[in-house]
This record gives structure tokens, sequence and C-alpha cells, in this order.
């Protein structure tokens, strides 16, 4: 099976997925095929109720599709949902150590892993405090040292930073560029249905379409890194394709 | 190099911006108490011995009205009395202490069972749709009603006691753990998996260490139906063969018709069944709670 041109990060082909609803199914994913390649950064831009999170969920592993394959090189994807989903019986540095030990990481090392971990996402000093005594920008910033923990080649994001107020979402763009940065060859898939953070952050934004959900169109992002939200360019883009999302959402109002 | 400058100038801007989200984002310090702790302390021990005083006060009363004879109804100082004069005899301690270490006894015991019992039938569907229904009838039933039978099966012996102990408090031990894993947010699981703990690493990493809020309350409980149990039990098993506890000396008042002593060993019943549970399982409840954010205070 393998040619040069497998070597995504994530391979997914003819994708579908549906669910039992009332009498018949409901279609909720329709052939969807997409790659992510080696170190990109793509988001899956979408409205609320498009199968965002259903797709995710597949490539995670964590449901099986009803047609469609998803090869995923490697070991399996890290992912990071809405909700931190850090263990409230563990301290912050302990949830890492818990990735590491079942990643398979000797336990003399995962101490200090932690440790660069939590440092890498800026919180130095927060080994030992509980979920609950952290804020909820710091407890993504745990969950994404968390994500990072298990060392793989693709990070799964699921709207992470959507319950967010602005002005620490704006802070975590930043700080996820950063990271996704100094990680090398890290792929990033990204769901979202926040027009601007899609374009703030990816190389390349994927418009998803509702009922079902289908690959709608396609945009490559040049604007270099580091980006800011207000950007006119990352304004101009994100016009553009609100006004795709619009078209989309507004075909459904008609019948 | 003006590029690489500004780059690590935004570095460093980001880095004190986070840091003072941080900083103003969590919650600031433990709320302020009204007053001193000797304060807070009166608070919550005044309003319960204000209650107890006035319960005291009335039945003295209702005992000066002669409502019953004497010595049918003794009066707070009479029971007060008898429970001197048992501390003078020198055997009140080994009484409680003999019923103390069987409930202890049964209750370990009982914990023993119910928790594989819990996690077999709370994890294998097939077990629990076949068992569960039994441990939840087995709850309500109380565990009073096994005395008999058991008697007829093992004699006026220890081990009809600790049959009656284990059939009252299994259940519900073993209840408290599968509601505990029932209640356990779908989202942990999900994330466990995502980061390998699947089969027995998700049980043992993510499954059981979120039930443990549930897992206590059931042992809570389940100490309390120990404890009726084995009250129950020693109170219809009473031999001079058995050693004795607070539910013998209770029969053996009872028998002597010194209704002092009679109302002294419920007294004593009362409290040590409370204060255990005051004493042990509600700070270990409230640590588990605190730690997880599931509770107020520090
Ligand atoms: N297990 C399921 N059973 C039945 N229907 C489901 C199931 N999971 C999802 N759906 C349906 O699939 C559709 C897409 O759900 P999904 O959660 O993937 O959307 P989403 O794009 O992530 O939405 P949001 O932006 O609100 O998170 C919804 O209509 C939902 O009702
Ligand atoms: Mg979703």
């Amino acid at each position: 099976m393998s040619s040069v041109l497998t070597e995504a990060a994530v391979r997914i082909e003819h994708l579908t997925m549906s669910f039992p609803a009332g009498t018949g199914r409901q279609v909720v994913l329709n052939d969807i095929s997409l790659s992510v390649a080696p170190g990109e950064f793509v988001t899956v831009l979408g409205a609320s109720g498009c199968g965002k999170s259903t797709l995710l969920n597949l490539v995670a592993g964590l449901d099986r599709p009803t047609a469609g394959s998803i090869e995923i090189p490697g070991e399996r994807p890290a992912l990071m949902f809405q909700e931190h989903a850090l263990f409230p019986w563990l301290t912050a540095g302990q949830n890492i150590e818990l990735a590491l030990k079942l990643r398979g990481m000797a336990k003399g090392e995962r101490r200090a892993e932690a440790e660069r971990l939590l440092e890498l996402v800026r919180l130095g000093g927060a080994y030992g405090k509980r979920v609950h005594e952290l804020s909820g920008g710091m407890r993504q910033r745990v969950a994404l040292a968390r994500a990072l923990a298990q060392d793989s080649r693709l990070l799964l994001m699921d709207e992470p930073f959507a319950a967010l107020d602005a002005i620490t979402r704006d802070v975590l763009h930043d700080e996820l560029t950063r990271v996704w940065a100094a990680q090398g060859r890290l792929s990033v898939l990204f769901v979202t249905h926040n027009v601007r953070e899609a374009v703030r952050l990816a190389q390349r934004v994927v418009l998803l379409s509702s009922r079902p959900g289908r690959i709608a169109r396609e945009w490559t992002v040049d604007i270099p890194q580091p980006r800011r939200i207000e950007d006119a360019d990352v304004a101009e883009l994100s016009q553009e394709i609100t006004q795709q999302l619009r078209k989309e959402i507004s075909r459904h109002g008609r019948h | 190099m003006a590029g690489t400058d500004t780059k690590a100038a935004e570095t460093g801007d980001l880095a004190a911006l986070e840091a003072g989200l941080d900083a103003l984002e969590r919650p600031a310090g433990p709320p302020r108490r009204g007053a001193g702790p000797a304060r807070a302390l009166l608070s919550a021990v005044l309003p319960p011995l204000l209650a107890v005083g006035l319960l005291l006060g009335a039945w003295q009363l209702i005992c000066m009205a002669e409502v019953k004879p004497r010595y049918l109804l003794p009066g707070p100082l009479d029971v007060w009395r008898a429970l001197v004069d048992q501390w003078y005899e020198g055997t009140i301690l080994g009484v409680i202490w003999e019923s103390v270490s069987r409930g202890a006894l049964g209750f370990a015991v009982a914990t023993l069972v119910a928790t594989p019992l819990g996690l077999l039938v709370g994890r294998v569907t097939p077990v629990r749709m076949a068992v569960g229904p039994i441990l939840s009838g087995l709850q309500s039933l109380p565990s009073v009603a096994w005395v008999p039978a058991a008697v007829v099966w093992f004699g006026l012996t220890d081990a009809t006691i600790y049959a009656v102990v284990l059939l009252g408090a299994v259940p519900s031990i073993a209840n408290g753990l599968i509601s505990g894993m029932d209640h356990v947010p779908p989202i942990y699981l999900r994330a466990g998996r995502t980061m390998g703990a699947t089969g027995l690493a998700g049980v043992r990493h993510v499954l059981l260490p979120a039930a443990i809020p549930g897992y206590l309350a059931g042992l809570k409980q389940g100490w309390a139906f120990s404890w009726r149990s084995l009250m129950a039990a020693e109170l219809i098993a009473s031999s001079p063969d058995l050693g004795m506890g607070l539910g013998q000396l209770l029969e053996n008042a009872r028998v002597n018709q010194d209704m002092s002593l009679v109302l002294a060993s419920i007294l004593l019943v009362l409290v040590v069944g409370v204060g255990i549970e005051l004493l042990v399982f509600a700070p270990l409840q409230r640590r588990v709670l605190r730690g997880r954010g599931l509770m107020d205070g520090k």
C-alpha cells in the first residue's frame, strides 16, 4: 500500500459516517477525502452540528466509520477536547506523567519530561496544582502539554479554545503557533466554527458543509506567521471565507 | 537583525501577558471567613448542642410529669448514672470494643467481597443484567430479616453475626461502586482511550480513580449498614458463649428490667455508630472531594 505519496500524517479517503435516526439513518459526514502532510497545520471549519467532532473522533479511533478509510502511519494521534478533559484526581504534572507512562516512558524520566512540557506551555510552577486550582486558559495549556506528551506526530484539536474569553484565546493562539513551530514535524488537524481562528492558525482551511458534511472548499493561507487575528490579510481572507460559509448555511433555509 | 529582535520582544510580551492573565484568572485565595476559627467552631457546634439540650429538657419534663412510672421511663440523670456505674464496673470499654471490632472486621470483609463484585457487575453487561436487580433488592431488604435464618444455619455463633453483617453491607458497598462507575463522565474515558488507556489500563488509571467519590459514599453507607446489622444480630443472637457486645448489653438489661441501662445502651449504639462515621468516613470523603474541587474550602 505504501507509495511515495502516502507519507501523509493522516490520509482520509471517502469517509462516510451515519447515525441511526428515527426510522432511517442520518448521514453526518459524506464522502470526505482529506490529507494532512507531515508538519502541516490544517483547520476544518464548519457550522455548529456539521460533524466536526464526529470527524475528529473517527480520526482519533474513538468511533468506527460507516464507510471509507483513515490511514495514520505511526502511533495513535493525540486529541484535545473542547473541555479540558484533565483528570481531577491528579495534579497538572501527574496528568502529563500518566500520558508519558501510557506511552511507555520509563518511570525515572517522567518527572523531568513533565516539567519540560509544562515549561513549554509556560506553566513551569504548575506541576503540583490540582485542575480546579487552574484558570480556564491554564487548563487548556496543561491539556496541550498532556497531548504533546503522547509524542504523536498528529495532534487533533476539537475547538479547544471555544470556551475561553477572547483575550485568553488570542494568547493561546500565539502559544499554539509557537509550540507547533517548536515541535518541528508536528501535524495539526484543528476543528473550529470560528473563521478568524481558522485563518489565524492554519496553513490550509477546509470548509465543511452541513447536513451532510462534505468538503465545500479549501483555501491555502500564505500569510506569514506570527500573524495576529486583527491583521488586515487575516481579516480579508476571513471575510471571503465567511461569505462562503454563509452561503453554505443559507442553503438549508430554502426548501 | 531587526526581525529577530521584534520576534524576541514579542515572545517576551506574550510571556508577560500570559503571566498576567494567569494571575488574574486564578481564584484569588480562599474566601474570607466571617470571623476567627473559634467563632466558626462555635457556630457549627452550638445549634446541635442546643437541640440536644432541648431534647433532654423535654425528656426530663415528661419524666417529671410521671406519664409512666419511674422504673419504666427513667430520666436523663438515671441514664447517666447507669452509664457511670457501667464505667466503674470496668467492663463497658470491653463491650464497646467487642462490637466495634466485630463491626470493623465485618465491614472489612464486606469491602473485600463487594469491591470485586461491584466491578464485575458494573463492567460486564450480562452479569449486570443477572445480578444487578438482586443487589438492589438486597439493599432494600432489612438485614435483620436474615437473623432467624442465620441462627438456624450457624447457631448462636460469631458466624451468624458476620453473615448478617455481610448481607447487610455488601450490597450497599457494591451498589456505591457501581453507581460511582456509572457516573464517570464519558469524556474521561474517551480522553483515557486516546492516551492509550484501554482495557485493564483504562480501568486502573481512569475508571477506578474517577469512580472513587461514589465508592466512598458506598463505603460510608456500607458502614452504617454494617453497624445496624451487627446490632440486630447481637440483640437476637445473644448467648453467654458469645462475647458481649453492645447489642447483648442491651438485651441483658432488658431481661433484667433495667430500663436505665437499656436507654444507656441505646445511646451508646447511636454514639459509637455515628462517631465512627464522623471520625473516619466524613473526613476521608471531604478530603477526596476537596482534592477534586468538588467541595469548598482548603
Ligand atoms: N452518537 C451519535 N448518535 C446520533 N447522532 C449523533 C451522534 N453523534 C453526533 N450525532 C449527530 O451528528 C451531527 C454532528 O455532530 P457533531 O458533534 O460532530 O457536530 P459538531 O460539528 O462538532 O458541532 P459543534 O460545533 O456543536 O461541536 C449532529 O447533528 C449530531 O446530532
Ligand atoms: Mg463538536
